[in-house]
């Protein structure tokens, strides 16, 4: 395999990300608060080396030797990782800390670092981001499960410290005891794909797969054992049942965070691992174990009609929003069922990117606001918003547009994506079926873009406030922006999210035989 | 570059509007939809495709979404630009008749309508799918604005019944368009959602199996925005609800999106599938035209009873179009633009009546004709042309689509072969009749009749006078001159239709004689289907 510096120039984003987290932390601590509002800052700036490093350190002959399934996966998964972050650090920009810092600018507390959560907050908000990044390099089990729980653990601090309420910290034991619980399962599967493959690789262990490892039993059942603990992390069925508690109960710029960077983990993971255990570009190949495609296919089924059912009955925006999460998660899964030699693997990653993009602007825009220093989370509150916070209406009406798939936001390209997808690989039922559900949602969508702009307004909607901070809104003003200029520029979108093309399965398996596995330890 | 600056003209003015004060609105909008207008006639007086069946201007448009071939082409062709023609002057006639009409949200009301005209220009123009879909959905957007922020007392759930009904219908269509895509690259390697290309691939590739369901997705979108019978329940409601101008919209050009749609995509895309399914929508187009009769039977509200009308003349006209043959077609597409002119021109005097009376109760007003002789001079005008009287436009569409209707099987178009009968055309007839009867009875309570105003009105009609205004006569002038002149003269039009029609009609009289073959085999090992001795008789 490939030198250890080559390897260290690879990872160089990552070790940006850490040192990075490292200063963010130390910075919290300080005395000035100038210096502690500097950390988002700094923050979006580690963040943006990071964007800047994927791009400069993309190479795709040193990708080709990472023993890489998805040897692209890096430049893309990296950059929409980090520039998603950028966006979803600027709505958190004044929430964090929020009392605190007022109480210490007036003169009611004296300064204490214990109680600051600042740093703390946004480190690990980077190491997040940084496991989020890593999933798109690691070339073997253990390098992707120190990397997943990399990207998971801080969420469940994240979701406690989001908010000093009772309910946020209800939410993150409920979050962390059924993640403990989806990652053993997953675990469970890696070790039994090892004992199938007889390697921790990726590339050995598509060797061994290609070579009819994928048909004992046991390759199955580990195939399927980590295809159900992702779903934990995508939110699909069977472990999607969390979301909407744990959604309701972190403070909105985490329910963003929580919507898009372990959805986007996950999906990274998926890829990689189904694309070692068969799933291929190439159509002459063997394709998956046996039933791995029919339990994807019903995954996918249940997840975005359960979602939208779901969502129908909801009175709550955050938990509407975790069921429409939720049905978002059955769409991509179509591009994951039609597979890479359909371009369904390009879909669900220019999905990701609409994905994320739309919710920065729907909850960007319900974090500018608030009633009393308290959220915004019903329907019936938002009546008339348009009067007093025009522009927080226009995005979330805009942000359900482009949810809904109307064109031409840029939610409809990255439907019409997963439709040609589907389409061509066959699925035509599933494609129907998700049609279908689109349309459905249209119903709890509009409740989301009606109210808004189209009541008059309730007896609520005046005292409804702008929050402190300007951050918020004009991040969503931007991602709304983005929905409409975004589809101008599909075309290199799109074609930087072309990871699947045949994967350089010789170049690597030379390379992969030359060296030992790097020691993730070590 | 006409075609664009078409396109742009209503969204310059949109983003104007945005802009300015609201109390320029409305000015600014009655200047882009006339611009746009003035274009639209600068573009029909050099279109050189009046009689021929190539699209002008023929060249191929920006790349949208390259890698899936998704390009902005615009094109028209006869049909098309009557379609386009039909637009602009129904928004323009739109946009001067709602000043007194609407009060509030000045500036939201016409930056959205001009949005809701570009939107429907593109679907019109569009020579992609794609953009197609794109003009053709994005209208639900606008006009849920439209409904739900000025519209009637329950407009929330009419804006809502509206946006779901036709959403749901035209992600199937989506589906369906792309299925036909992704079977061409397949087989062909390269993406286009160009309709020509995907119309040649699909009526020739795909085996009848495949084109019954294309058909059926694509039909799914075309026929609850037309609306076929039972579909319909959407259209009454967001008519009812719908602000005057709106409606007239809605009745006029959006609803047309549908039958253009089925026009220009949905049967040249799939000829077997629409030989297969010919007999099915039509027996659902004739149960349109006589539920509708029989629900306007009972209704006592105007504007409803006119939404209802809409609906069993949406009927006639997709009876026109299964009949599959050159005339039948000529009538239905000849329809598309009697229906927008007439209806939309019945919507505008109801509007007036309502702003005068605050009611479209027919049982609370009558004897306008001696309170308000202009406006019952128009509303006899229309109403006569709506029912059909020979010498206005009513009359031509529907003749054409009764006798292509009734001329289908025997085959009298040489080279048209049709699976419709008199059968049909005699039952439709009778609709027709119905219809003439309520709205006629409407006529005769709202006009004639002792004179009756609501109870607690007390003549005070705000600013407007008694009888129409200068600018109301002004609106209703150009459309009764345009209905006179294709009932007079429908010549030039049914001349620019012919071309488009029979390209149209290009894969049907193989993809019939298919059907009538099959079934006649079926027939002869079941020996007991009623209506396959008719087709035997009519083939002797």
């Amino acid at each position: 395999m490939m030198e250890m510096s080559e390897r260290l120039v690879l990872l160089l984003p990552e070790i940006i990300m850490l040192a990075g987290a490292i200063v963010v932390s130390v910075l919290g601590l300080s005395r000035g608060s100038v210096l502690r509002g500097a950390v988002p800052l700094a923050t979006m700036a580690t963040l943006a080396a990071a964007l800047i490093a994927t791009v400069l350190v993309h190479d795709p002959e040193r990708a080709a030797a990472a023993g890489l399934p998805l040897p692209m996966l890096g430049l893309y998964g990296r950059a929409l990782v980090a520039s998603i972050g950028l966006l979803l650090v600027a709505v958190t920009i004044g929430s964090v800390d929020r009392r605190l810092e007022e109480a210490f600018a007036k003169g009611l507390a004296p300064f204490d670092p214990i109680r600051v959560l600042g740093g703390e907050f946004h480190a690990f908000l980077l190491f997040s981001l940084a496991g989020a990044m890593l999933v798109t390099v690691a070339s073997d089990l253990i390098w992707l499960f120190l990397a997943i729980e990399l990207s998971s653990l801080p969420t469940y601090i994240m979701v406690a410290t989001s908010r000093g309420s009772r309910r946020a910290q209800e939410a993150a034991v409920k979050y962390f005891f059924l993640g403990a619980m989806s990652t053993a399962i997953m675990l469970y599967g890696f070790a039994m794909l090892y004992g199938a493959a007889g390697s921790l690789e990726l590339l050995q262990i598509q060797a061994a797969f290609l070579g009819g490892a994928g048909e004992t039993p046991i390759a199955v059942l580990g195939v399927l054992m980590v295809v159900i603990g992702l779903c934990f992390k995508i939110t699909a069925v069977p472990m999607h049942f969390y979301a909407p508690d744990v959604y309701e109960g972190a403070s909105v710029p985490v329910t963003a965070f929580l919507s898009f960077v372990p959805k986007a983990t996950g999906m990274f993971v998926l890829m990689s691992i189904l694309a070692a255990v068969g799933w291929s570009a190439d159509l002459d190949s063997p394709s998956l174990p046996p039933n791995i495609e029919a339990v994807l296919w019903m995954i996918a089924a249940l997840t975005m009609t359960l979602g939208n059912l779901g969502a129908l009955l909801q009175r709550s925006v955050k938990r509407m929003m975790a069921y429409s999460s939720i049905a978002h998660s059955g769409y991509m899964l179509v591009g994951i069922v039609a597979g890479p030699a359909f371009g369904g693997y390009d879909a669900v990653l220019l999905y990701l990117l609409v994905y994320g993009v739309t919710n920065v602007a729907v909850f960007g825009a319900i974090a500018s606001i608030e009633r009393r220093g308290q959220e915004i989370d019903s329907f019936d509150d938002l009546a008339g918003l348009r009067i007093r916070h025009p522009w927080a209406a226009a995005m979330l009406a805009l942000g359900a547009g482009s949810l809904i798939g109307m064109p031409p936001l840029l939610g409809f390209w990255g439907k019409l994506d997963l439709f040609v997808a589907g389409l061509g690989a066959g699925q035509t039922e599933l494609v129907v079926l998700m049609a279908v559900n689109s349309a459905v949602s249209a119903w709890y969508y509009l409740r989301l873009a009606g109210p808004p702009t189209i009541a008059p307004a309730g007896p609520q909607a005046d005292s409804i406030e702008r929050v402190p901070s300007r951050w918020p809104l004009v991040t969503a003003v931007a991602a709304g922006f983005g929905l409409f200029l975004l589809p101008l520029v599909l075309d290199p979108i799109s074609k930087a999210a072309s990871v699947a093309g045949p994967p350089p399965i010789a170049a690597a398996e030379e390379a992969a035989s030359t060296s030992a596995p790097i020691d993730p330890a070590g | 570059m006409t075609l664009l600056a078409l396109l742009l003209a209503p969204l310059a003015a949109a983003i104007a509007i945005a802009i300015a004060p609201p109390r320029l609105s409305a000015w600014i909008a009655t200047a882009g939809s006339i611009a746009a207008a003035a274009i639209a006639v600068l573009a029909a007086v050099q279109f050189p495709s009046w009689t021929s069946e190539v699209f002008w201007p023929d060249e191929v448009g920006p790349a949208v979404f390259g890698g899936f071939g998704i390009t902005l082409e615009l094109g028209l062709d006869g049909v098309s630009m009557l379609m386009v023609l039909l637009t602009v002057v129904l928004t323009a006639i739109s946009v001067i008749g709602s000043y007194t009409a609407i009060d509030h949200r000045h500036r939201e009301y016409y930056a959205w309508f001009m949005v809701l005209e570009s939107s429907m220009l593109l679907a019109f123009m569009a020579r992609d799918a794609v953009v197609f879909y794109i003009g053709y959905e994005f209208t639900l957007v606008p006009m849920f604005f439209l409904i739900s922020i000025w519209g009637g007392p329950d407009r929330r759930p009419a804006a809502i019944k509206f946006f779901i009904f036709t959403f749901l219908a035209s992600v199937l269509m989506l589906a369906g368009i792309v299925y036909v895509a992704s079977r061409r690259a397949e087989w062909l390697g390269e993406w286009s959602f160009r309709i020509p290309d995907l119309v040649s691939y699909a009526s020739t590739q795909l085996t009848a199996g495949e084109q019954f369901w294309v058909f059926l997705a694509l039909m799914a979108a075309f026929a609850v925005k037309t609306p076929f019978f039972p579909v319909h329940s959407w259209l009454p409601l967001a008519h009812d609800q719908a602000p005057t101008a709106g409606s007239v919209i809605l009745a006029g050009t959006l609803l047309k999106l549908g039958t253009y749609g089925a026009f220009r995509i949905g049967l040249p895309m799939a000829p077997l599938g629409g030989a297969e399914l010919c007999n099915f929508f039509a027996i659902l187009a004739i149960l349109g035209i006589l539920a509708a009769a029989m629900i306007c039977w009972v209704q006592t509200d105007v504007k409803k009873l006119v939404a209802y009308s809409s609906v069993s003349h949406m009927g006639m006209l997709m009876l026109g179009m299964f009949a599959l043959n050159p005339i039948g077609l000529q009538g239905s597409v000849l329809y598309f633009v009697n229906h927008g002119l007439s209806t939309g021109a019945m919507f505008l005097l109801i509007g007036m009546v309502y702003e005068r009376f605050h009611t479209k109760d027919m049982n609370q007003l009558g004897g306008l004709a001696s309170t308000m002789p202009v406006w019952s001079c128009f509303m006899i005008f229309f109403t006569l042309s709506s029912v059909g009287l020979p010498g206005l436009n009513g009359f031509v569409g529907e003749v054409l689509c009764l006798w292509g209707c009734f001329t289908a099987e025997h085959d009298t178009m040489a080279g048209y072969p049709g699976l419709l009968g008199p059968w049909y055309a005699i039952i439709a007839i009778v609709g027709l009749i119905l219809g003439a009867m309520y709205l006629l009875r409407m006529l005769g309570k709202m006009v004639w009749g002792e004179v009756r105003t609501p109870a607690g009105h007390d003549h005070e009609h705000g600013s407007l006078p008694q009888d129409l205004t200068a600018r109301e006569i002004g609106i209703l002038v150009p459309l009764a001159a345009l209905c006179l002149f294709i009932g007079l003269y429908p010549r030039p039009i049914l001349e620019s239709i012919d071309p488009a029609v029979r390209s149209v009609l290009a894969g049907y009289p193989d993809a019939v004689l298919r059907v009538r073959d099959a079934e006649l085999a079926e027939g002869r090992s079941a020996e007991d289907a009623p209506t396959l001795v008719l087709v035997e008789d009519s083939s002797r």
